[in-house]
């Protein structure tokens, strides 16, 4: 038990590698086997995260269940773990929606082996990304992850999935270049990658001193900049999104589900983590700057989505929409620190993080659902499906009404009090924003109209194109989702209260 | 006196070339056998050494032997290994154990891979070579490492000119030798220079590196020699504008040549251009590193473009080499800790990637018959351990983090910032032009539909090729894991190297 408790993180992170390693010394034609293991094995990191959230200490500030071990002493770098109540949600998000993704993925008959591995690896190097407090092992994970996921989209994707993961890959890496740069050069100033280190003293610089031949406000600006360029191509904003609807069209459905639900995250955790804490005066002064990109998410994403007749892409662009909302809350965050509305929006913004990844997971489940039935995504095609399949009907219902921001349900709070904590000083802005917020309504609505109100197209009413209701395997991927979502809609405070004592701790 | 095992390991690929230049030609699996125990011995000496390296927590030169040679000029043949050379052993004993396994090949008459023309000339050829190169990264006499020099460049004429690729071979072995003969006359001409300034200054007659580098030169003759020592090796590097002669040999070569060249030849240059060059002219390398610098820079971003635009695939990998060598010489001219440390793993790392690739896509080519990636497709579904190999290799290409290829590229340009920042921004560049290159190659090869005049025609790769491959990916993993399989040792080099350096 006590080893149990002094490794829980690490264990957390790497069971699933371990998982895909043994998973390459099972027979590939097995797929039975293959899935079930696969399934079992991400069982494990939740039931580990279950037990790390109830040993969690939510008044303690500061990172818990902190692990060090040296990873490249000439760097002096080292694999440093830790949790605090922003990660510890993020953690959960991940290990809770691993397990489900793989679920839903058990329609995969291709190659079943490679899949599965490739998920659990992506496991962990979300997961690294969420854990470390060293900033090099933090680039290492962010990195890492990219690999697993170019390949399921670039092996398992639909018909543009060439050129949809190369652009992923692409975007991701171009982008994250800034981010390499910026990490050596904090490196060779300070010769650690410890953050906790790094916090303190790249905030203790003089504000006369030269680095580099340049003032230090200067180079600050100039690293603020590559850092958030990295966050902002992955959170996804405007004009940095257009990677987002090919990839999550072209993805498979468990593929969208954790791009959506985790991966998207990794760009907004960078930016609670790092870029606030690293460049409080810099997030200051260019608040507004990250304000505009993340209203241009939020309005554009909700033009975008309403502009589509594919299904998938409608969800692909509302995520855009939905990101944005944390954005606008990091940038109030930013603008106010320290004051009450910081923590107001701060906690909104992680939320929302949880939420989206939810509620988006939920989506791109109940897209692929259907296109496995009609293999189809065109909304034109659909139509009055509702008599037809009524239980597929109301759980669509369900999740969009959540993506929505129905009162009652998880959107709603979140996006409540992003708004609520960004409107004091960020006026404009959040005024512009719910313009967005309009046009989710009408994209949500398109969405259910087209799919399942209006005329029935008779194509899927009879003989071999008849649609089949939603099955109990898929069933049991979307309840713990609408479990969660309800949970969180009627009582936010367990989580809340988690995420707020490290929010006002750091903010 | 101890159990000489430089020396062992050095002498034994040329006692295997002459056991096997006995043999009856037509006993080909007989000779592979010889060829294949000796490489496997060789690299069990090799990883002894550098285990009793690591773990046994050494310092400075090691495994020192001396030998009298030619004492009248002060010649000795002395050998020792240090934190930098070590690691260069092991990769040449790595590179030619795996380079013998994919060279077996199949004599099927429908796949007639590896080498099936009079394999024993081939490896004995091959074991020249081999042996040469071990001599130059074990020798600590200058004469002695001109000596193992010359010999290690020799055989590759041959084996490019008798084995090679029909269409280029005669003029791609031509032009290697020119430019690597050229580059090593200047460089002769710069070390006989050093003998007789010793001499003058010392009244010592001696070759002995050891001694040399308290020769006590003197700034100006350092300013004055140090391009043409550093350059004339550097050649053999690969170091842009001198780089060209490069991409035509690997092409022109055959499959396990390909993978000596790239893997272990080129790195002979850079560690005779470190070696002779920084180590012995210490103020010349500070006063001419700005110089080092530009050219590298220049050959890893321009590198990494000319392999973009390849439709060869023996091409693409030759400029991806041009490119990883120019981050090599980029992180010596640094002259400081991390650079040095990136430019000692980045040897190591970029030798077992090339190797692999190299090894794969012969395998590829074997079967194909082409190498034209517009021609190529669904490698994957016929070789797929080939295809995890290759993907391997390209994720360190990238400098993906988790593989070996981080481990260096990292403090590379770590060491670059403290120095020229605005050139480690330049430089980065390269590595979204690999990604593009690695994954758009990965793509059209292994995993585009197969052209139907390739269809039924290609079938998976032997069993030895399997070795080799899991082999060669293993280490990058393993490096890229766990760095400090290789790091601290690297790093006691690069102290001694600071250290005649003024400790800077």
């Amino acid at each position: 038990m006590n080893f149990l408790n002094t490794h829980l993180l690490s264990l957390i992170l790497f069971l699933p590698t371990i998982a895909a390693l043994i998973m390459l010394f099972l027979p590939s034609a097995e797929t039975k086997l293959l899935r079930w293991f696969a399934l079992g094995a991400s069982l494990i990191p939740f039931v580990l995260t279950l037990v790390l959230w109830s040993n969690f200490d939510s008044n303690a500030t500061g990172f818990q269940f902190q692990e060090s071990y040296v990873w490249y002493e000439a760097l002096n770098s080292s694999l440093h773990l830790g949790v605090d109540g922003i990660s510890i949600t993020m953690v959960l998000l991940t290990t809770f929606l691993t397990p489900l993704a793989i679920l839903a993925s058990f329609s995969v008959t291709d190659r079943v082996k490679p899949y599965m591995m490739l998920f659990l690896f992506l496991e962990t190097g979300m997961l690294g990304v969420f854990m470390s407090l060293d900033l090099l092992i933090f680039f290492v994970f962010w990195e890492i992850g990219l690999v697993p996921m170019y390949f399921l989209i670039n092996q398992w994707g639909s018909a543009n999935k060439d050129y949809a993961s190369l652009k992923f890959m692409i975007y991701t890496m171009g982008g994250s270049l800034g981010l390499l740069l910026a990490v050596q050069m904090l490196g060779v100033l300070f010769g650690t990658y410890d953050l906790v280190v790094l916090y303190e003293r790249w905030n203790s610089l003089s504000a006369s001193s030269i680095i580099l031949g340049m003032p230090v406000h200067t180079v600050k600006t100039i690293a603020f900049w590559a850092f958030a360029v990295a966050f902002a191509v992955k959170v996804p904003l405007w004009p940095f999104h257009t990677w987002l609807p090919d990839a999550h069209t072209e993805a498979p459905t468990a593929g969208s589900m954790i791009l959506a639900g985790v991966l998207l995250k990794l760009g907004a955790y960078g930016f609670i983590r790092l870029v606030l804490p690293l460049y409080p005066l810099e997030a200051k002064i260019f608040a507004g700057a990250l304000a505009v990109l993340a209203v241009g998410a939020i309005v554009f994403g909700a033009f975008g989505s309403f502009g589509q007749t594919d299904f998938k892409r409608l969800v692909a662009y509302s995520s855009v929409n939905h990101m944005g909302f944390v954005v606008l809350g990091i940038a109030a965050a930013g603008l106010a620190a320290g004051t009450p509305e910081a923590h107001i929006a701060m906690n909104g913004a992680v939320l929302q993080m949880f939420n989206h990844g939810l509620s988006a997971a939920g989506m791109f489940f109940m897209v692929g659902v259907i296109y496995e039935r009609t293999h189809t995504r065109n909304l034109e095609e659909f139509g009055g499906l509702f008599p037809l399949v009524p239980v597929y009907g109301g759980i669509l219902i369900f999740m969009s009404m959540a993506s929505l921001g129905l009162p009652g349900l998880n959107g709603f709070v979140s996006e409540f009090m992003v708004v609520r904590g960004a409107y004091p000083v960020l006026k404009i802005y959040t005024a512009i924003s719910m313009l967005g917020l309009l046009f989710t309504g009408a994209y949500i609505l398109k969405g259910i109209a087209k799919v399942l109100h209006g005329p029935m197209n008779e194509h899927w009413a009879h003989g071999e194109h008849k649609l089949t209701e939603i099955s109990t395997r898929e069933i049991f991927v979307v309840v713990p989702l609408m479990a969660l979502i309800l949970a969180i809609g009627i009582w936010p405070a367990w989580i809340l209260e988690v995420i707020n004592k490290a929010v006002v701790a750091l903010f | 006196m101890n159990f000489p095992i430089l020396s062992i390991i050095t002498f034994l690929p040329f006692v295997a070339a002459v056991i096997m230049l006995v043999m009856p030609a037509n006993r080909k699996t007989e000779v592979r056998g010889v060829a294949l125990a000796t490489a496997a011995i060789d690299l069990l000496l090799a990883g002894w050494m550098y285990a009793q390296y690591l773990l046994g927590d050494l310092t400075g030169y090691q495994f020192i032997e001396t030998y009298n040679w030619l004492p009248a000029l002060g010649i000795t043949l002395k050998f020792g290994v240090d934190g930098m050379s070590a690691p260069l052993v092991l990769l040449t004993g790595i590179v030619m154990f795996t380079g013998v396994l994919i060279s077996w090949g199949d004599d099927d008459k429908h796949v007639m891979s590896g080498i099936q023309d009079r394999p024993r000339e081939f490896f004995a050829f091959l074991f020249l070579l081999a042996g040469g190169v071990f001599g130059v990264f074990v020798s600590l006499d200058l004469f002695m490492l001109f000596f193992f020099y010359e010999i290690a460049v020799f055989p590759m004429y041959l084996l490019i000119a008798i084995w090679g690729w029909v269409k280029t071979r005669e003029y791609a072995a031509m032009k290697l030798t020119l430019y690597l003969f050229i580059g090593s006359v200047v460089a002769l001409v710069g070390a006989l220079a050093m003998y007789w300034t010793q001499y003058q200054n010392t009244g010592v007659l001696s070759f002995d590196m050891i001694q040399m580098e308290s020769a006590g030169f003197s700034a100006a003759f350092q300013y004055a020699w140090f391009l043409p020592v550093f350059f004339g090796f550097a050649v053999l590097g690969g170091i842009w504008p001198f780089h060209n002669w490069s991409p035509d040999g690997h092409v022109a070569a055959p499959t396990a040549v390909s993978m000596f060249h790239a893997g272990v030849l080129m790195k002979l240059g850079a560690f005779a251009a470190l070696r002779v060059g920084v180590m012995l002219l210490p103020e010349g390398a500070k006063q001419w590193s700005w110089l080092v610098m530009s050219f590298a820079g220049v050959a890893v971003v321009y590198g990494a473009y000319i392999a973009f635009v390849q439709t060869d695939m023996k091409y693409m990998i030759g400029f991806s080499s041009v490119s990883h060598m120019g981050l090599v010489v980029l992180g010596v001219s640094t002259l400081n800790h991390n650079g040095l440390v990136g430019a000692g793993v980045q040897m190591f790392s970029h030798g077992i990637m090339t190797a692999l690739f190299f090894a794969i896509t012969g395998m590829i080519y074997d079967r194909a018959h082409t190498r034209m990636i517009p021609e190529l497709g669904g490698i994957a579904k016929v070789m797929p351990f080939a295809t995890i190999g290759f993907i391997i290799g390209g994720l360190v290409s990238m400098g993906m983090p988790g593989f070996s290829g981080f481990i260096a590229e990292f403090p590379i340009f770590m060491g670059v910032w403290e120095e020229q920042w605005l050139l480690a921004v330049v430089a980065s560049i390269s590595i979204i032009i690999t990604a593009a290159y690695i994954m758009i190659n990965i793509r059209k090869v292994f995993f585009s539909p197969m052209p139907e005049k390739l269809e039924g025609h290609i079938g998976d790769v032997t069993v030895l090729d399997k070795v080799a491959i899991a082999t060669l990916s293993f280490l990058m993993i393993v490096i890229g894991v766990f760095p400090a399989v290789m790091v601290p040792m690297v790093e006691k080099g690069v102290e001694n190297i600071l250290r005649l350096l003024g400790g800077s």
